[in-house]
Protein backbone atom coordinates (compact mmCIF):
# COMPACT_ATOMS: atom_id res chain seq x y z
CA UNK A 1 0.00 0.00 0.00
CA UNK A 2 1.38 3.42 -0.93
CA UNK A 3 1.94 6.22 1.55
CA UNK A 4 -1.04 8.12 0.07
CA UNK A 5 -3.30 5.05 0.38
CA UNK A 6 -2.28 4.78 4.03
CA UNK A 7 -3.77 8.17 4.79
CA UNK A 8 -7.30 6.79 4.77
CA UNK A 9 -8.87 8.83 2.00
CA UNK A 10 -12.15 7.71 0.48
CA UNK A 11 -10.72 8.20 -3.03
CA UNK A 12 -6.94 7.92 -2.71
CA UNK A 13 -6.67 7.38 -6.46
CA UNK A 14 -7.21 11.09 -7.11
CA UNK A 15 -3.87 11.96 -5.56
CA UNK A 16 -0.48 11.03 -6.94
CA UNK A 17 2.95 11.50 -5.44
CA UNK A 18 5.86 13.28 -7.05
CA UNK A 19 7.52 9.86 -7.34
CA UNK A 20 4.54 8.63 -9.35
CA UNK A 21 4.79 11.65 -11.64
CA UNK A 22 8.52 11.07 -12.13
CA UNK A 23 7.74 7.52 -13.22
CA UNK A 24 5.04 8.62 -15.69
CA UNK A 25 6.74 11.51 -17.48
CA UNK A 26 6.65 9.68 -20.80
CA UNK A 27 3.35 7.88 -20.33
CA UNK A 28 1.19 8.67 -23.40
CA UNK A 29 -2.00 8.08 -21.41
CA UNK A 30 -1.07 10.89 -19.02
CA UNK A 31 -1.12 14.62 -19.63
CA UNK A 32 0.59 16.64 -16.91
CA UNK A 33 -0.94 20.11 -16.58
CA UNK A 34 0.53 22.99 -14.60
CA UNK A 35 -1.91 25.66 -13.46
CA UNK A 36 -0.66 28.60 -11.42
CA UNK A 37 -1.70 31.89 -10.04
CA UNK A 38 1.68 33.38 -10.94
CA UNK A 39 1.90 33.74 -14.74
CA UNK A 40 5.73 33.71 -14.68
CA UNK A 41 6.16 30.32 -13.03
CA UNK A 42 5.41 27.89 -15.87
CA UNK A 43 7.64 29.73 -18.38
CA UNK A 44 10.43 29.91 -15.77
CA UNK A 45 10.55 26.10 -15.63
CA UNK A 46 8.09 23.22 -15.33
CA UNK A 47 7.92 19.45 -15.07
CA UNK A 48 9.23 17.97 -18.33
CA UNK A 49 6.34 17.32 -20.69
CA UNK A 50 3.86 19.43 -18.73
CA UNK A 51 1.53 21.81 -20.55
CA UNK A 52 0.04 24.95 -19.03
CA UNK A 53 -3.59 25.78 -18.41
CA UNK A 54 -3.88 29.44 -17.50
CA UNK A 55 -6.97 30.31 -15.52
CA UNK A 56 -7.50 33.75 -16.98
CA UNK A 57 -6.68 33.00 -20.61
CA UNK A 58 -7.81 29.38 -20.94
CA UNK A 59 -10.69 28.82 -18.53
CA UNK A 60 -12.53 32.14 -18.33
CA UNK A 61 -15.04 33.59 -20.72
CA UNK A 62 -13.27 36.71 -22.04
CA UNK A 63 -16.34 38.94 -21.67
CA UNK A 64 -18.82 37.62 -19.11
CA UNK A 65 -17.90 36.57 -15.59
CA UNK A 66 -18.22 32.87 -16.34
CA UNK A 67 -16.22 29.92 -17.51
CA UNK A 68 -15.65 28.89 -21.06
CA UNK A 69 -18.43 27.02 -22.83
CA UNK A 70 -18.50 23.65 -24.54
CA UNK A 71 -16.78 24.86 -27.71
CA UNK A 72 -13.99 26.60 -25.82
CA UNK A 73 -13.37 23.59 -23.60
CA UNK A 74 -13.33 21.30 -26.59
CA UNK A 75 -10.84 23.55 -28.39
CA UNK A 76 -8.65 23.72 -25.29
CA UNK A 77 -8.50 19.96 -24.82
CA UNK A 78 -7.91 19.36 -28.52
CA UNK A 79 -5.02 21.85 -28.42
CA UNK A 80 -3.50 20.06 -25.42
CA UNK A 81 -3.87 16.69 -27.13
CA UNK A 82 -6.17 15.34 -24.44
CA UNK A 83 -8.65 12.60 -25.26
CA UNK A 84 -11.49 11.13 -23.20
CA UNK A 85 -9.07 8.42 -22.10
CA UNK A 86 -6.28 10.78 -21.04
CA UNK A 87 -5.67 11.02 -17.32
CA UNK A 88 -5.03 14.67 -16.59
CA UNK A 89 -2.60 15.23 -13.75
CA UNK A 90 -2.78 18.74 -12.35
CA UNK A 91 -0.20 20.52 -10.23
CA UNK A 92 0.59 24.13 -9.47
CA UNK A 93 1.64 26.85 -7.08
CA UNK A 94 -0.03 27.91 -3.85
CA UNK A 95 -0.32 24.29 -2.68
CA UNK A 96 -2.42 23.47 -5.71
CA UNK A 97 -5.02 26.25 -5.45
CA UNK A 98 -5.08 26.70 -9.17
CA UNK A 99 -4.57 23.05 -9.94
CA UNK A 100 -7.74 22.17 -8.03
CA UNK A 101 -9.49 25.12 -9.63
CA UNK A 102 -8.63 23.89 -13.11
CA UNK A 103 -9.62 20.37 -12.08
CA UNK A 104 -12.97 21.68 -10.83
CA UNK A 105 -13.64 23.40 -14.18
CA UNK A 106 -12.75 20.17 -15.99
CA UNK A 107 -15.28 18.39 -13.76
CA UNK A 108 -17.98 20.85 -14.88
CA UNK A 109 -17.53 19.37 -18.34
CA UNK A 110 -17.54 15.83 -17.04
CA UNK A 111 -13.80 15.26 -17.48
CA UNK A 112 -13.28 13.62 -14.10
CA UNK A 113 -10.42 11.40 -15.21
CA UNK A 114 -7.95 13.59 -13.35
CA UNK A 115 -5.53 13.58 -10.46
CA UNK A 116 -3.70 16.12 -8.32
CA UNK A 117 0.01 15.96 -7.52
CA UNK A 118 0.30 15.83 -3.75
CA UNK A 119 2.40 18.81 -2.63
CA UNK A 120 2.18 20.51 -6.01
CA UNK A 121 4.92 22.47 -7.68
CA UNK A 122 6.84 23.41 -4.55
CA UNK A 123 7.29 19.78 -3.48
CA UNK A 124 8.65 18.85 -6.90
CA UNK A 125 11.09 21.76 -6.66
CA UNK A 126 12.14 21.08 -3.09
CA UNK A 127 12.95 17.51 -3.99
CA UNK A 128 15.41 18.75 -6.59
CA UNK A 129 13.53 17.16 -9.45
CA UNK A 130 14.14 18.33 -13.02
CA UNK A 131 12.50 21.37 -14.59
CA UNK A 132 12.55 22.47 -18.19
CA UNK A 133 11.66 25.61 -20.09
CA UNK A 134 10.82 23.55 -23.20
CA UNK A 135 7.15 23.87 -24.04
CA UNK A 136 5.97 20.51 -25.35
CA UNK A 137 3.76 20.09 -28.36
CA UNK A 138 1.35 17.19 -28.68
CA UNK A 139 -0.70 16.13 -31.68
CA UNK A 140 -4.15 17.70 -31.44
CA UNK A 141 -6.87 15.34 -30.29
CA UNK A 142 -10.41 14.94 -31.59
CA UNK A 143 -11.93 15.52 -28.15
CA UNK A 144 -15.69 16.02 -28.20
CA UNK A 145 -16.77 17.98 -25.14
CA UNK A 146 -20.00 17.60 -23.24
CA UNK A 147 -22.13 20.60 -22.37
CA UNK A 148 -21.04 22.23 -19.13
CA UNK A 149 -23.10 20.92 -16.22
CA UNK A 150 -23.42 23.63 -13.56
CA UNK A 151 -25.83 21.69 -11.36
CA UNK A 152 -23.63 19.15 -9.67
CA UNK A 153 -20.53 20.98 -8.53
CA UNK A 154 -21.38 24.66 -8.87
CA UNK A 155 -23.65 26.92 -6.82
CA UNK A 156 -25.17 30.23 -7.88
CA UNK A 157 -26.28 33.12 -5.71
CA UNK A 158 -29.99 32.30 -5.57
CA UNK A 159 -29.16 28.73 -4.62
CA UNK A 160 -26.79 29.99 -1.95
CA UNK A 161 -29.44 32.33 -0.60
CA UNK A 162 -31.86 29.42 -0.35
CA UNK A 163 -29.08 27.34 1.20
CA UNK A 164 -28.36 29.87 3.94
CA UNK A 165 -32.08 30.44 4.57
CA UNK A 166 -32.50 26.68 4.99
CA UNK A 167 -29.58 26.72 7.45
CA UNK A 168 -27.65 24.16 5.45
CA UNK A 169 -23.90 23.89 6.02
CA UNK A 170 -21.43 26.18 4.34
CA UNK A 171 -17.68 26.57 4.64
CA UNK A 172 -15.96 29.93 4.22
CA UNK A 173 -12.35 29.12 3.35
CA UNK A 174 -10.98 32.67 3.44
CA UNK A 175 -8.69 34.00 6.15
CA UNK A 176 -10.21 34.77 9.57
CA UNK A 177 -9.80 38.50 8.90
CA UNK A 178 -11.78 38.20 5.67
CA UNK A 179 -14.41 36.02 7.37
CA UNK A 180 -14.94 38.56 10.14
CA UNK A 181 -15.01 41.48 7.71
CA UNK A 182 -12.17 43.11 9.58
CA UNK A 183 -9.81 43.13 6.58
CA UNK A 184 -12.10 45.26 4.46
CA UNK A 185 -11.51 48.07 6.93
CA UNK A 186 -7.77 47.65 7.41
CA UNK A 187 -5.76 50.74 6.48
CA UNK A 188 -3.48 50.43 3.43
CA UNK A 189 -5.29 47.34 2.20
CA UNK A 190 -6.34 47.48 -1.43
CA UNK A 191 -10.01 47.09 -2.21
CA UNK A 192 -10.98 43.45 -2.25
CA UNK A 193 -13.68 43.83 -4.82
CA UNK A 194 -16.52 43.90 -2.30
CA UNK A 195 -18.47 46.76 -0.77
CA UNK A 196 -19.34 44.89 2.41
CA UNK A 197 -17.29 42.68 4.71
CA UNK A 198 -18.29 39.63 6.71
CA UNK A 199 -19.56 36.19 5.74
CA UNK A 200 -22.69 34.41 4.59
CA UNK A 201 -24.86 33.64 7.63
CA UNK A 202 -24.27 30.17 8.98
CA UNK A 203 -20.96 29.64 7.19
CA UNK A 204 -18.21 28.12 9.32
CA UNK A 205 -14.67 29.38 8.96
CA UNK A 206 -12.14 26.77 7.87
CA UNK A 207 -9.29 28.48 6.00
CA UNK A 208 -8.33 26.34 3.01
CA UNK A 209 -4.67 26.00 3.99
CA UNK A 210 -5.57 24.03 7.10
CA UNK A 211 -6.04 21.02 4.82
CA UNK A 212 -2.35 20.85 3.92
CA UNK A 213 0.83 20.23 5.85
CA UNK A 214 2.67 23.56 5.90
CA UNK A 215 6.12 21.97 5.70
CA UNK A 216 5.69 20.27 2.31
CA UNK A 217 2.25 21.17 0.98
CA UNK A 218 0.96 17.59 1.04
CA UNK A 219 -2.63 16.94 2.09
CA UNK A 220 -3.30 16.00 5.70
CA UNK A 221 -4.54 12.52 6.55
CA UNK A 222 -8.23 11.66 6.43
CA UNK A 223 -8.36 11.59 10.25
CA UNK A 224 -6.83 15.04 10.47
CA UNK A 225 -9.22 16.35 7.81
CA UNK A 226 -12.23 14.84 9.60
CA UNK A 227 -11.12 16.52 12.82
CA UNK A 228 -11.06 19.81 10.96
CA UNK A 229 -14.26 19.63 8.93
CA UNK A 230 -16.41 17.30 11.02
CA UNK A 231 -15.43 17.68 14.66
CA UNK A 232 -14.55 21.40 14.47
CA UNK A 233 -16.88 22.66 11.72
CA UNK A 234 -19.68 20.15 12.28
CA UNK A 235 -20.00 18.73 8.76
CA UNK A 236 -21.34 15.24 8.11
CA UNK A 237 -20.52 13.12 5.04
CA UNK A 238 -24.13 13.15 3.84
CA UNK A 239 -24.46 16.93 4.11
CA UNK A 240 -25.30 19.16 1.19
CA UNK A 241 -22.35 21.57 1.47
CA UNK A 242 -21.51 24.86 -0.25
CA UNK A 243 -17.96 26.21 -0.10
CA UNK A 244 -16.85 29.69 -1.07
CA UNK A 245 -13.99 32.19 -0.82
CA UNK A 246 -13.39 35.43 -2.74
CA UNK A 247 -13.72 34.28 -6.34
CA UNK A 248 -14.01 30.52 -5.96
CA UNK A 249 -10.36 29.56 -6.39
CA UNK A 250 -9.38 28.75 -2.80
CA UNK A 251 -12.72 27.06 -2.23
CA UNK A 252 -12.10 24.71 -5.15
CA UNK A 253 -9.25 23.36 -3.03
CA UNK A 254 -11.68 22.64 -0.20
CA UNK A 255 -14.19 21.25 -2.72
CA UNK A 256 -11.48 18.79 -3.80
CA UNK A 257 -10.73 17.80 -0.20
CA UNK A 258 -14.35 17.25 0.81
CA UNK A 259 -15.43 15.49 -2.37
CA UNK A 260 -12.41 13.35 -3.07
CA UNK A 261 -10.42 12.88 0.09
CA UNK A 262 -13.39 12.63 2.47
CA UNK A 263 -15.92 11.32 -0.06
CA UNK A 264 -18.70 13.89 0.35
CA UNK A 265 -21.20 13.44 -2.47
CA UNK A 266 -22.91 16.80 -2.33
CA UNK A 267 -20.34 19.59 -2.40
CA UNK A 268 -20.75 22.65 -4.57
CA UNK A 269 -18.37 25.53 -5.09
CA UNK A 270 -19.96 28.99 -5.07
CA UNK A 271 -17.57 30.69 -7.49
CA UNK A 272 -19.41 34.01 -7.29
CA UNK A 273 -18.12 33.93 -3.72
CA UNK A 274 -17.53 37.07 -1.68
CA UNK A 275 -16.88 39.33 -4.68
CA UNK A 276 -20.50 38.66 -5.62
CA UNK A 277 -22.16 38.24 -2.21
CA UNK A 278 -20.37 41.26 -0.69
CA UNK A 279 -21.76 43.46 -3.47
CA UNK A 280 -25.32 42.12 -3.66
CA UNK A 281 -28.13 44.38 -2.51
CA UNK A 282 -30.23 43.09 0.33
CA UNK A 283 -28.64 39.72 1.02
CA UNK A 284 -27.96 38.78 4.65
CA UNK A 285 -24.43 39.18 6.01
CA UNK A 286 -23.04 38.05 9.32
CA UNK A 287 -20.03 39.53 11.09
CA UNK B 1 2.54 65.14 -11.21
CA UNK B 2 5.22 63.63 -13.49
CA UNK B 3 5.94 59.93 -13.37
CA UNK B 4 9.58 59.11 -12.45
CA UNK B 5 11.59 59.06 -15.66
CA UNK B 6 13.07 55.59 -15.26
CA UNK B 7 9.65 54.13 -14.55
CA UNK B 8 8.27 55.71 -17.72
CA UNK B 9 11.15 54.23 -19.69
CA UNK B 10 10.59 50.76 -18.25
CA UNK B 11 6.85 50.86 -18.85
CA UNK B 12 7.45 52.08 -22.41
CA UNK B 13 9.88 49.20 -22.97
CA UNK B 14 7.43 46.62 -21.64
CA UNK B 15 4.59 48.18 -23.63
CA UNK B 16 6.62 47.94 -26.82
CA UNK B 17 6.91 44.16 -26.49
CA UNK B 18 3.86 42.86 -28.29
CA UNK B 19 4.71 39.19 -27.85
CA UNK B 20 3.45 37.96 -24.49
CA UNK B 21 6.03 35.22 -24.06
CA UNK B 22 8.81 37.69 -24.82
CA UNK B 23 7.55 40.05 -22.15
CA UNK B 24 7.22 37.18 -19.68
CA UNK B 25 10.80 36.12 -20.39
CA UNK B 26 11.98 39.68 -19.73
CA UNK B 27 10.13 39.66 -16.40
CA UNK B 28 11.63 36.28 -15.49
CA UNK B 29 15.09 37.67 -16.27
CA UNK B 30 14.35 40.67 -14.07
CA UNK B 31 13.24 38.39 -11.23
CA UNK B 32 16.60 36.61 -11.58
CA UNK B 33 18.32 39.87 -10.62
CA UNK B 34 16.44 40.07 -7.32
CA UNK B 35 18.63 40.78 -4.32
CA UNK B 36 17.28 40.46 -0.83
CA UNK B 37 17.41 43.33 1.65
CA UNK B 38 20.95 43.54 3.09
CA UNK B 39 21.27 42.17 6.65
CA UNK B 40 22.50 45.54 7.90
CA UNK B 41 18.97 46.87 7.27
CA UNK B 42 16.78 43.94 8.29
CA UNK B 43 16.98 40.32 9.35
CA UNK B 44 14.43 37.54 9.81
CA UNK B 45 11.89 37.54 11.25
CA UNK B 46 11.05 40.69 9.37
CA UNK B 47 8.75 43.13 11.16
CA UNK B 48 5.05 43.14 10.32
CA UNK B 49 5.26 46.89 9.76
CA UNK B 50 7.42 46.22 6.70
CA UNK B 51 5.09 43.58 5.22
CA UNK B 52 3.20 44.45 2.06
CA UNK B 53 -0.56 44.44 2.64
CA UNK B 54 -2.45 41.80 0.66
CA UNK B 55 0.70 40.26 -0.85
CA UNK B 56 0.47 36.50 -0.55
CA UNK B 57 4.13 36.13 -1.50
CA UNK B 58 5.04 37.67 1.86
CA UNK B 59 6.89 40.62 0.42
CA UNK B 60 8.55 43.17 2.72
CA UNK B 61 9.80 46.64 1.85
CA UNK B 62 12.53 48.56 3.67
CA UNK B 63 13.25 52.20 2.80
CA UNK B 64 16.76 53.57 3.25
CA UNK B 65 17.36 57.32 3.06
CA UNK B 66 19.98 58.67 0.68
CA UNK B 67 22.06 61.75 1.56
CA UNK B 68 20.01 63.77 -0.95
CA UNK B 69 16.82 63.00 0.95
CA UNK B 70 15.39 60.48 -1.52
CA UNK B 71 14.88 56.81 -0.68
CA UNK B 72 16.35 53.51 -1.74
CA UNK B 73 13.84 50.68 -1.63
CA UNK B 74 14.96 47.22 -0.50
CA UNK B 75 12.81 44.11 -0.62
CA UNK B 76 12.42 40.62 0.77
CA UNK B 77 10.13 38.01 -0.75
CA UNK B 78 9.64 35.01 1.49
CA UNK B 79 7.60 32.86 -0.90
CA UNK B 80 10.15 30.85 -2.90
CA UNK B 81 7.60 30.74 -5.74
CA UNK B 82 7.00 34.49 -5.61
CA UNK B 83 8.67 35.18 -8.92
CA UNK B 84 6.28 37.96 -10.00
CA UNK B 85 6.81 39.71 -6.66
CA UNK B 86 10.57 39.50 -7.23
CA UNK B 87 10.26 40.94 -10.75
CA UNK B 88 8.09 43.75 -9.39
CA UNK B 89 10.63 44.42 -6.62
CA UNK B 90 13.47 44.73 -9.13
CA UNK B 91 11.43 47.11 -11.28
CA UNK B 92 10.45 49.27 -8.31
CA UNK B 93 14.03 49.40 -7.05
CA UNK B 94 15.48 50.12 -10.51
CA UNK B 95 13.00 52.87 -11.31
CA UNK B 96 11.98 54.47 -8.01
CA UNK B 97 15.03 54.28 -5.74
CA UNK B 98 16.54 57.76 -5.75
CA UNK B 99 13.64 59.27 -7.69
CA UNK B 100 12.01 62.52 -6.49
CA UNK B 101 9.81 61.54 -3.54
CA UNK B 102 6.91 63.70 -4.65
CA UNK B 103 6.81 61.70 -7.89
CA UNK B 104 7.19 58.33 -6.17
CA UNK B 105 4.32 59.21 -3.84
CA UNK B 106 2.03 59.63 -6.84
CA UNK B 107 2.87 56.43 -8.70
CA UNK B 108 -0.46 54.70 -9.34
CA UNK B 109 -0.84 51.08 -8.21
CA UNK B 110 -2.36 49.99 -11.48
CA UNK B 111 1.03 50.14 -13.23
CA UNK B 112 1.05 46.40 -12.42
CA UNK B 113 -1.24 45.93 -15.43
CA UNK B 114 1.25 47.79 -17.65
CA UNK B 115 3.96 45.47 -16.37
CA UNK B 116 2.19 42.12 -16.32
CA UNK B 117 -0.80 42.68 -18.58
CA UNK B 118 -4.47 42.42 -17.67
CA UNK B 119 -4.44 38.65 -17.35
CA UNK B 120 -3.76 38.59 -13.63
CA UNK B 121 -5.83 36.92 -10.98
CA UNK B 122 -7.47 39.17 -8.43
CA UNK B 123 -5.22 37.98 -5.62
CA UNK B 124 -2.06 38.38 -7.67
CA UNK B 125 -2.95 41.87 -8.86
CA UNK B 126 -3.86 42.91 -5.30
CA UNK B 127 -0.52 41.70 -3.98
CA UNK B 128 1.50 43.43 -6.69
CA UNK B 129 -0.56 46.60 -6.35
CA UNK B 130 0.08 46.41 -2.62
CA UNK B 131 3.83 46.56 -3.32
CA UNK B 132 3.48 49.67 -5.49
CA UNK B 133 1.10 51.26 -3.01
CA UNK B 134 3.45 50.64 -0.09
CA UNK B 135 6.42 52.18 -1.91
CA UNK B 136 4.28 55.23 -2.75
CA UNK B 137 3.10 55.45 0.87
CA UNK B 138 6.65 55.30 2.20
CA UNK B 139 7.61 58.18 -0.10
CA UNK B 140 4.50 60.11 0.90
CA UNK B 141 5.25 59.72 4.60
CA UNK B 142 8.83 60.85 4.01
CA UNK B 143 7.58 63.96 2.19
CA UNK B 144 5.06 64.69 4.93
CA UNK B 145 7.72 64.13 7.60
CA UNK B 146 10.09 66.57 5.89
CA UNK B 147 7.26 69.08 5.63
CA UNK B 148 6.38 68.72 9.31
CA UNK B 149 10.02 69.18 10.31
CA UNK B 150 10.52 72.29 8.16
Amino acid sequence: MSEIENRGYVHPEVLVSTDWVANHLNDPKIRIVESNEDPLLYPSGHIPGAVEVDWTRDLNDPVRRDYLGKDGFQALLRRLGITKDTTVVFYGDKNNWWATYASWVFHLFGHDNSKIVDGGRIKWLNEGRPLTKDVPSYPPSDYVAAERDDKRFRAFRDQVLAHTNAKKPMIDVRSPAEYSGERLHMPDYPNEGALRGGHIPGAKSVPWAKAVNPEDGTFKTADELRALYEREAGLKPDDDVVVYCRIGERSSHTWFVLRNLLGYNQVRNYDGSWTEWGNLVGVPIER
Amino acid sequence: MAVPEKLTQTLDLLGSIADRSERIQLLIDLAGRFEEVPPRLAQRPYPETAQVPACESEAYIFPEPRPDGTLDFHFAVENPQGISAKAMAVILDDTLSGAPLEQVAEVPSDIVYDVFGRELSMGKSMGLMGMVGMVANLAKKRVEGAGAGA
